[in-house]
């Protein structure tokens, strides 16, 4: 019940965002994510967003699981 | 972008498996519970616990709100649903599980008025379009789920919409880690938090859990995120250390979502709440605040928390035992004839066996 999957805003209006998700365009309330803004990626869940989905981090944490594996550098 | 991919990446999974292949070496039983129903289905679609070395064990934990909804819940939902001039709305995981008669499944099919709904939002426009019915909402679910809910009782509230009613069966995950971790019969080494409640909860709070004295690493839903996550939990019992550490810092930040717990805390006060199969656990519920008691629609019985004849749910869902070793798992209870909770939903530990691991150590 907790599923929850990113998207990328494509536009707000007031608290309704539009979220393009793998291509389907979805409306999701955004009011408990006030900072987010256009072009921003989030966490979408039960027709909210949740929460902004960090790039950086998520690239962060590859690095992290590459050195823990003792493999290479992240591409 | 998007890096779900690469949290995919087969070769760097095996690198991580190959790691904790080498790190199990030096360990002795470990017992690591997924907390989170969604952990489950994705260990189980994975094939992951069985690619772990044999002493490393997954358990699955009490993270399926469907299955930890008391059944006098699910016998209120029945009763309104028959009620004249309600609809019962719900998520579609609650239709199928009995409470102590019959499901929300079975008496629809008798005509009674249940709408599944992917968003509470929609339930929105169900009160407005029908302004003469009342339309209860099923509202069970952890924190990722309760702050959808509070903000459509703030949209109701606005929108001045006396026909939308709650019938509130929220639980709160930090006291159930603590409940767990309480009990002597669990032996669990480490836990993998879930990373959709801690967006909302955020990693202090785990911080603050004084029963929470073994490793715990909150963790995304790839198949990466996971093995990391176990990873971690093996690092940190070699090292015997026994912190929380973020492994999933892309979704969930330190102090969470500040503004989802504010919406939470608006409309909702704690409240002691019966886990079915489990009890009562201190401050694991929430109830409407008195001020918006007129969107509140009561649990109409008392009493009904028990589990079927013979379910071993209770067992299955603290960790004690895994499904297989319930004597109805696989024989009488089966997803198309499901006895407890845990088999019904589809996020249950018993239905995730079922589909992912009959064949299982």
């Amino acid at each position: 019940m907790c599923l929850a999957v990113p998207g990328k805003i494509i536009a707000i209006s007031e608290t309704t965002a539009t979220i393009d998700m793998e291509g389907n365009s979805i409306t999701a309330d955004i009011s408990i994510v006030p900072d987010a803004v256009v072009g921003d990626w989030a966490i979408i869940h039960a027709g909210f967003v949740i929460q902004k989905y960090d790039e950086h981090e998520a690239l962060e944490t590859l690095k992290l699981l590459r050195e823990a594996a003792q493999m290479g550098e992240v591409k | 972008m998007d890096r779900r991919p690469q949290f995919k990446d087969p070769a760097l999974a095996k690198a991580l498996l190959t790691k904790i292949g080498m790190l199990a070496k030096d360990l002795p039983e470990v017992r690591i519970m997924e907390v989170c129903g969604t952990h489950t289905m994705e260990i189980g679609r994975l094939g992951l616990r069985q690619r772990l070395p044999d002493n490393i064990r997954l358990l699955s934990g009490p993270g399926c709100p469907v299955c930890v909804t008391p059944g006098e819940v699910i016998d209120s939902a029945v009763s309104y649903a028959q009620m004249p001039n309600h609809v019962l709305a719900t998520f579609g995981d609650m239709i199928r599980v009995p409470g102590s008669g019959q499901s929300l499944e079975q008496v629809k099919a008798n005509g009674a008025a249940i709408a599944i709904v992917a968003s509470p939002l929609q339930l929105i426009k169900m009160a407005e379009e029908r302004p003469e019915t009342t339309i209860v909402f099923a509202a069970v679910g952890f924190e990722t789920t309760i702050p959808a809910v509070a903000r459509t009782i703030e949209i109701a509230a606005e929108k001045k919409l006396p026909n939308l009613k709650m019938l509130v069966a929220h639980r709160l995950l930090p006291p159930a880690l603590s409940a767990l971790c309480g009990d002597a019969d669990t032996h669990i080494s480490g836990f993998l938090l879930p990373g959709h409640v801690s967006a909302i909860i955020g990693e202090e709070v785990y911080r603050t859990i004084d029963e929470l004295n073994v490793p715990g690493a909150i963790t995304g839903f790839e198949a990466l995120d996971i093995l990391g996550g176990i990873l971690s939990v093996l690092e940190m019992l070699i090292n015997q250390t026994a912190l929380i550490i973020n492994m999933y810092p892309r979704v969930v930040r330190p102090e969470g979502n500040p503004h989802a717990r504010a919406l939470i805390h608006k409309f909702f006060t704690p409240i002691d709440a019966a886990w079915r199969g489990i009890g009562i656990i201190p401050q694991s519920g929430l109830a409407l605040r008195d001020e918006f008691k007129a969107f509140d629609a009561p649990v109409l019985t008392q009493g009904s928390s028990t589990l079927p004849k013979g379910c071993s749910c209770g067992k299955v869902l603290k960790g004690l035992i895994t499904p297989s070793g319930c004597s109805l798992f696989g024989s009488a209870c089966t997803p198309q004839t499901p006895i407890g909770p845990c088999m019904v939903s589809s996020e249950g530990s018993c239905a995730a066996y079922y589909r992912y691991e009959r064949i299982n150590r």
